[in-house]
């Protein structure tokens, strides 16, 4: 067929038109696709720069060293171990399974964590390192190390960990670190983003919580690209931080670590306080606990154990535990009754066994009673009936106002834990408390440090070393920090009338060194060391009018629970003191049986800053305490319990 | 009919021919390409391996096979058309039975040699099939309505085909590539206008047919449409490509990062950086500059197929240089709105810049028919 002519023009003008209006609408386009362009590439292009940026570049915390913690001579109490790990990534290893098997006849790999970190492995990206085994020796990554051809994708790492080098003796003092927690991230208000760090380790108790700002230091920073799925292409530049602060304690480790030796199977608190400076030398609780074990992660046994436990070792007796004070609050009461004038301290009063007020009987300890008691003589041999008169006196508000002015409770500023305030009762506080009217009988019952009244031996010691210097003396137990020394807790006069302070610390010598002192067997024997001190036995029952009429039944037939608690505040030596020794004996009895001789044992100790020789102690009590030395001395050596894991 | 059968004063032939190919078109496809050979490179990180040497084979592969159907007198290949078209349903029914599953889909048949998807092959075929039509159908019949519904079962049948696939973007440039040549042919306006309206019927029947038991689209083309409509409802799973890919885009800002230093793609933020979303590679590193001049260099081509068609008498030779031109639009029209936002991922490659064999290779020879129409058009 042929086509005409015509016919061809006429489509290729029709082909034309319409191949011109199909141009049109391109075109269109074509300028819709570069206003696109022009709006995301031009107008928003910071935005996008931005973006894309935050798609590549990551910041990464460097976690800061943490700051050491020292006692008094430098000796380490917390300081950063390197801690070998070896860790896989699971794209270079290969066959996974193969690499584990060489690595087990290499190092010790506990099953558990090896399942835990298997599963951990196959859940992450190829590319995480992922630990295998935590806390290897130096010779276990050396083995790791020689053999790394063979153990593709395994490589040993080291970090710091955390090290209590000694151990249980500083648990309640130092405390421990742990990883955060979202409970710690509830509780405290810190922006830190270190903290964001998973198992970043933060203090927990004791002065590692409360310096935590101090001992953390500033994380440093570096910026990373990474890929789409996260892998690390290059670090782009880096910031270091700051490692935390170094604190320095007034603790004297050797002289903790002796009191928690002779603390040992009681339930028990001591306190070693300078009288110099307030420093604290020693603040022991028993049962203790080893930080450590919590660092390297506490089994449940571990910690069912510590909890359970009816010792509790977990609380810091020294300053959280209150006692009722028994007679070492005869003290308060007489300055009280002293500096208000109602009484003198050559007035005599008769003590006959029992006081009736108002139509209750209040007992002396000693069923007899002592007869005509002046001051020297009542705190000497601990008289009872003395106090419930002068208590009576003087009343209970000027008697409270005395014992938070030697240090009773109030809470003292310590950088610990639990710091119990105690209570210094008063009128104004029952009705408060308990919406009653204070009683006669409460004031009577308080004068001997029973009833209302609570102190721990903190506060114990603070009043012993007021007592001996005159001056109010504070509790340090921060000396340093980054090398920046805190105020010495010396304190100004405590504005009581010297003559009546120096009449009770007379009276306390004689209690442990004149021979009808409550505490003469636990007295120290070398001249220049003479300690004074004040016994107290406290009751945590009530003895009825039936027991006592048959006979007050003794300490060793009572469940442990019910036993009284023993106390003891001291301080030597006698002529210029140096040192205060509060010592509670939960539970343990009597006051000159129990805590005066542990009392006397820690103050020599502190004295002769060591091991004291056996003519400072009494004839009659050398050879038992030669024994007790040997024994104490044949504990691990202090200081290295720490270190016996390497 | 024969060559006689045109009223020509002079058409080239032996080696003469060369020098009437369409020279500009040649020069502008080889720029295209060395663009793309520039960007496989940088996305490979500086290395030839694995994407730019392939591709520079393929392309010396595609230009010979050109070049060599530009010598092809062009009455040749309209004769051959309808059997052409012909093959390559019969390859689409194939790949039904023997293909292989490639990203969800259906759509190569493994030759040994090379991967043939016959839904590109029915691409240039269609276009073939239907320029042979109009130019075999007196233009006065054009519009009446049996000679309408002829062409649109051809559009039709391998269209339905590839959407069984499936293949939403090849289905939708094989629908748009046909109507266009049907179009130019002079196929009357209100034909168009009624399509349009069904067209638009069609989409609410997709959008309400979604979840019920007649849904006609698969789960992860409506992904794509719901991604499209709100990238940023979920900026991690179905909407990350696109976030990804204006994030690439937007960095590049006027004068681009620099070649191989675009983090995007060399960090592997973005998807597919080698095939469909290359230019958001391309626009990263070069910028509004970059990118602006790829999609001049593609108006170019355009231009000089649509003027080369324009100066063709030859009924055929026009309209399959426009249906190609449109095509070539099409590929690369979309695959910018896609990746610049502007449209849905389909998954449609740039043209020429894209790593991928067939369709490459079916590009060319689509340009060598263009420029046998070129080359033996009367002068």
């Amino acid at each position: 067929m042929k086509r005409k002519t015509r016919d061809t023009e006429i489509s290729a003008r029709k082909i034309g038109r319409r191949a011109l209006v199909l141009g049109a609408a391109q075109l269109g386009i074509v300028g819709a696709l570069g206003y696109r362009m022009q709006t995301l590439q031009i107008d928003q292009a910071d935005q996008f720069r931005l973006l894309a940026d935050e798609n590549r570049i990551n910041i990464r915390l460097i976690p800061p060293a943490r700051g050491q913690i020292f006692d008094l001579n430098g000796q380490p109490l917390a300081t950063n171990e390197q801690n070998y790990r070896v860790v896989m990534v699971r794209e270079d290893a290969g066959d996974v399974g193969e690499v584990l098997e060489r690595l087990t006849k290499l190092v010790p790999l506990d099953p558990e964590n090896l399942a835990r970190a298997m599963e951990e492995m196959q859940r992450r990206s190829p590319f995480v390192p992922v630990t295998i085994a935590d806390r290897l020796t130096w010779y276990d990554v050396a083995r790791v190390n020689v053999n790394s051809p063979a153990l593709p994708g395994i490589t040993a790492e080291v970090g710091l960990s955390r090290v209590y080098p000694w151990g249980a003796d500083l648990g309640h003092v130092v405390g421990y670190v742990g990883p955060v927690s979202d409970y710690d991230l509830s509780r405290i208000d810190d922006q830190d983003p270190l903290l964001q760090i998973p198992k970043f380790q933060i203090g927990k108790t004791g002065t590692e919580n409360k310096l935590e700002r101090r001992l953390r230091g500033s994380a440093g920073t570096k910026r990373i690209e990474v890929n789409a799925i996260g892998r690390v292409m290059r670090e782009l530049d880096r910031q270091e931080g700051n490692s935390g602060a170094d604190v320095q304690l007034t603790i004297d480790a050797r002289l903790q670590s002796y009191v928690q030796a002779r603390l040992d199977n009681e339930s028990a608190g001591a306190v070693v306080l300078d009288l110099e400076n307030g420093d604290l030398r020693a603040v022991a609780s028993a049962p203790t606990f080893d930080p450590n074990m919590f660092v390297r992660g506490i089994s449940v046994a571990d910690w069912r154990d510590l909890n359970e436990n009816k010792y509790r070792p977990l609380a810091a007796k020294a300053v959280q535990g209150t006692y009722p004070p028994g007679s070492t609050f005869k003290m308060v009461t007489a300055l009280a009754a002293l500096e208000d004038g109602k009484v003198t301290p050559e007035e005599t009063i008769r003590c006959t066994g029992w006081v009736e007020v108002f139509g209750t009987r209040f007992h002396c300890w000693k069923r007899a009673g002592h007869g005509n008691m002046n001051l020297h003589e009542s705190l000497k041999q601990s008289c009872d009936c003395y106090y419930y008169e002068i208590s009576q006196r003087v009343g209970i508000d000027k008697i409270s106002a005395m014992a938070r002015k030697l240090g009773l409770g109030v809470k003292h500023d310590l950088p610990l834990s639990a710091v119990a305030s105690g209570l210094a009762p008063d009128k104004e506080w029952k009705r408060t408390v308990h919406e009653q009217d204070w009683r006669v009988g409460d004031t009577v019952n308080a004068s001997i440090g029973q009833g209302y009244v609570l102190s721990s031996p903190l506060q114990l010691a603070i009043m012993a070393g007021r007592l001996a210097t005159g001056r109010s003396i504070k509790p340090r137990l921060v000396r340093a920090v980054d090398g920046y020394e805190k105020p010495s807790g010396a304190g100004e006069s405590i504005g009581l009338n010297e003559n009546y302070l120096r009449r009770i610390r007379n009276a306390m010598g004689d209690v442990s060194n004149h021979s009808r002192g409550t505490a003469y067997r636990s007295r120290i024997n070398a001249s220049a060391m003479k300690m004074a001190g004040k016994t107290g036995t406290s009751q945590v029952r009530r003895i009825t009018a039936e027991e006592r009429a048959r006979g007050v039944t003794r300490n060793e037939d009572l469940p442990w629970e019910r036993r009284d608690h023993a106390l003891f505040v001291s301080f030597a030596p006698v002529e210029n003191p140096r040192f205060a020794v509060a010592v509670v004996v939960e539970h343990g009895g009597g006051g000159s049986t129990a805590a005066a001789p542990i009392a006397r044992d820690i103050m020599l100790q502190a004295l002769y800053d060591g091991e004291p020789p056996l003519d400072a102690y009494p004839s009659g009590a050398r050879g038992r305490i030669a024994e007790q030395q040997r024994k104490i001395r044949e504990r691990v050596p202090p200081g290295s319990r720490g270190k016996d894991r390497a | 009919m024969s060559y006689l059968e045109y009223n020509t004063k002079y058409v080239p032939s032996g080696f003469r021919k060369l020098v009437y190919l369409n020279w500009p078109v040649i020069m502008l496809i080889t720029a295209v390409a060395c663009a793309g050979f520039i960007m496989l490179y940088s996305i490979a990180g500086g290395s030839a391996d694995p994407w730019m040497s392939a591709q520079i084979k393929r392309f010396g592969v595609g230009m010979v096979l050109m070049i060599g159907v530009a010598m092809v007198p062009i009455w040749f290949w309209r004769n051959i058309s309808a059997v052409a078209f012909g093959v390559s349903l019969l390859l689409l029914i194939g790949v039904e039975f023997f293909g292989s599953v490639g990203m969800g889909a259906q759509r190569w048949i493994d030759l040994g040699f090379m991967r043939l998807q016959p839904s590109e092959m029915t691409k240039i075929t269609l276009i073939m099939v239907l320029a042979a039509y109009y130019d075999w159908l007196p233009t006065d019949k054009t519009s009446r309505p049996l000679w309408v519904i002829c062409p649109i079962l051809i559009i039709l049948l391998p269209t339905a085909l590839v959407l069984r696939q499936p293949d939403l973007g090849t289905a939708l440039l094989l629908l748009t590539g046909g109507a266009t040549v049907m179009f130019l042919a002079g196929v009357h306006w209100a034909y168009f206008a009624s399509v349009l309206a069904a067209g638009v019927g069609a989409i609410v029947a997709v959008f309400q047919g979604r979840g019920t038991s007649w849904q006609l689209l698969k789960d992860y083309q409506y992904r794509r449409i719901d991604t499209f409509l709100d990238p940023a409802n979920d900026p991690l799973g179905a909407g990350y490509h696109i976030t990804q890919a204006k994030i690439a885009l937007g960095s590049g800002g006027w004068t681009g990062r620099g070649f191989m230093q675009g983090t995007q793609s060399r960090l592997n933020f973005l998807p597919e950086k080698h095939t469909d979303f290359i230019f958001t590679t391309l626009a990263e590193e070069f910028g509004f500059v970059g990118a602006f001049a790829l999609l001049m260099l593609y108006v170019l081509i355009i231009f000089f197929c649509v003027a080369s068609a324009l100066t063709n008498k030859d009924r055929f030779g026009a309209l399959l240089t426009l249906g190609v031109a449109m095509a070539f639009f099409l590929f690369f029209a979309v695959n910018m709105a896609m990746v610049t936002g502007l449209a849905p991922v389909v998954g449609v490659p740039l043209p020429l810049v894209s790593y991928g064999g067939s369709a490459m290779l079916v590009l060319l020879i689509a340009f060598g028919l263009v420029q046998s129409a070129h080359v033996h058009k009367a002068r």
